[in-house]
């Protein structure tokens, strides 16, 4: 388990330092400009989990901000896990955004390099990639230790956000994804939420490396994980979505049930990899993400036993609050 | 002067490197692969978009050039394990200049003045 300080105080650095199995859930931006349809999600999603990402455009498709969703999300007493893509923004606006949400009580950053725009809704944007995930990060750690701006210059109040990064241990080159691991870890990333995991063969020998780099004792991993809805649906992911890697053997089980089961398929094709990469050291978590399907977040955490061990553990650690800590737990 | 420099580097290493003049080069911590031809630009790739069969998220018909960077660059023995140095940030004003020339004089080795090294 990494010892050293505490980085930026939030609940979910709490939760991964007390040791506990560590549950985040994405929260998918709505297309509207109305904030209950952000807090009808978030209040789906916050009695099973301990923090909500907020997407930042994800797949260069428009949505609402994720600082907005955030600044929601922080109003009414929520955790959210802010994404910063490179894509959309550079250096100026990114090194603002962050003392604005700090500002706001986000304690909790991701920060990503972002997909092309030709995967979104309009590939007829310019892109920025200003600055990369590992240059991203190791400046909002310079705003957050050092107290300056990338520029030096001086901040009054520096944030304290604590700094995560994603990795995709399912896309090649398989042997530089632990590397590369190592130089966001080197950059300053505290914790890591892996891209969907589709093959624990794969992560196990993902994370057998990075054990053996010792990186599993200076941050947290959380593996990321979601249900497929269909064989179609598993098939047009892997071929639409940035990063996500399905393997035939996957999309066979799928196939192999009628149309009518297959979403419960899915459903426990994704509890089993839950189950089994718990089991894998290293893991210190799961990252629950399903495209707009929040209800079926909330089973699934529930389903796959995460719930009961997430109360056992916390009476382990009883000054841990869950996230949303207005809501009610069932 | 300096612009006869700009002109033979376009030239030569363009042909070879296919380079896009970012003024700050860093091919021999890249496996002599020029990071700029990446469409995102990564200075500390790859991203974690490429495609199973090794090919770019962005430009399917291009294989991402950050495979071929760590690839070759397990071959470099003098420079081999540079690639794993996190790179600073790129200073775009330098773009169009002579790398050589900015090498030279101190100018492409700068990071911004809060950069931690
Ligand atoms: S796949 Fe490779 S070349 Fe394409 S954007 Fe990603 S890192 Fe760059």
């Amino acid at each position: 388990m990494p010892v050293s300080p505490m980085r930026g105080g939030s609940r979910l650095e709490r939760v991964l330092r007390s040791g506990r199995f560590a549950v985040t859930a994405e929260l998918n931006p709505p297309d509207s400009a109305d904030p209950q349809s952000v807090y009808d999600r978030a209040l789906v999603l916050s009695s099973v989990c301990d923090a909500i990402n907020a997407t930042d455009a994800s797949g260069a498709n428009v949505h609402m901000s994720s600082m907005g969703v955030c600044a929601l999300l922080t109003r009414a007493g929520y955790e959210p896990v802010m994404q910063m893509s490179c894509r959309d923004r550079n250096r100026i606006a990114m090194q603002g955004d962050l003392l604005g949400a700090a500002a706001m009580g986000v304690k909790n950053v991701l920060c990503l390099t972002g997909d092309g725009v030709q995967a979104g809704d309009q590939p007829e944007a310019r892109p920025v990639f200003d600055l990369d995930s590992i240059t991203l990060l190791r400046t909002l750690r310079t705003l957050r230790d050092k107290g300056r701006f990338l520029s030096g210059r001086k901040l009054e109040e520096p944030p304290k956000v604590f700094l995560g990064a994603a990795e995709n241990p399912f896309a090649p080159p398989y042997d530089v994804r632990p590397k590369r691991l190592g130089k966001k870890v080197e950059a300053g990333a505290d914790f890591i939420q892996t891209q969907y995991c589709f093959d624990v063969t794969r992560l196990k020998q993902f994370m057998a490396a990075a054990c053996d780099m010792g990186l599993d004792q200076q941050v947290f991993v959380l593996v990321g994980v979601g249900p497929l809805r269909s064989a179609k649906a598993a098939e047009w992911m892997r071929d639409k979505v940035p990063g996500v890697v399905i393997p035939d053997v996957v999309v066979d089980r799928l196939k192999g049930v009628p149309k009518e089961q297959q979403a419960k398929e899915g459903k426990s094709i994704c509890i089993e990899i839950i189950q089994q990469v718990q089991e894998i050291p290293g893991v210190r978590g799961v990252h629950v993400m399903a495209y707009r399907q929040e209800e079926l977040v909330a089973e699934i955490i529930e389903e796959a036993g995460l719930l009961a061990r997430r109360q056992r553990e916390s009476m382990a650690a009883p000054d841990v609050p869950r996230v949303g800590s207005a809501s009610p737990r069932p | 002067m300096e612009r006869l420099f700009v002109r033979v580097e376009r030239l030569s290493k363009g042909l070879i490197f296919d380079c896009r003049m970012c003024g700050q080069c860093i091919l021999h911590s890249t496996g002599m692969t020029c990071p700029m031809t990446c469409p995102k630009n990564l200075r500390n790739g790859p991203c974690g978009g490429v495609r199973p069969d090794g090919h770019c998220e962005v430009v399917p018909a291009m294989p991402c050039v950050w495979m071929q960077a760590w690839e070759r660059s397990k071959q470099m023995s003098m420079y081999g394990k540079a690639i794993l140095q996190v790179q600073p940030p790129l200073n775009r004003s330098l773009q169009g200049t002579s790398a050589w020339v900015n090498d030279l004089n101190g100018v492409a080795q700068k990071t911004p003045a809060g950069w931690e090294q």
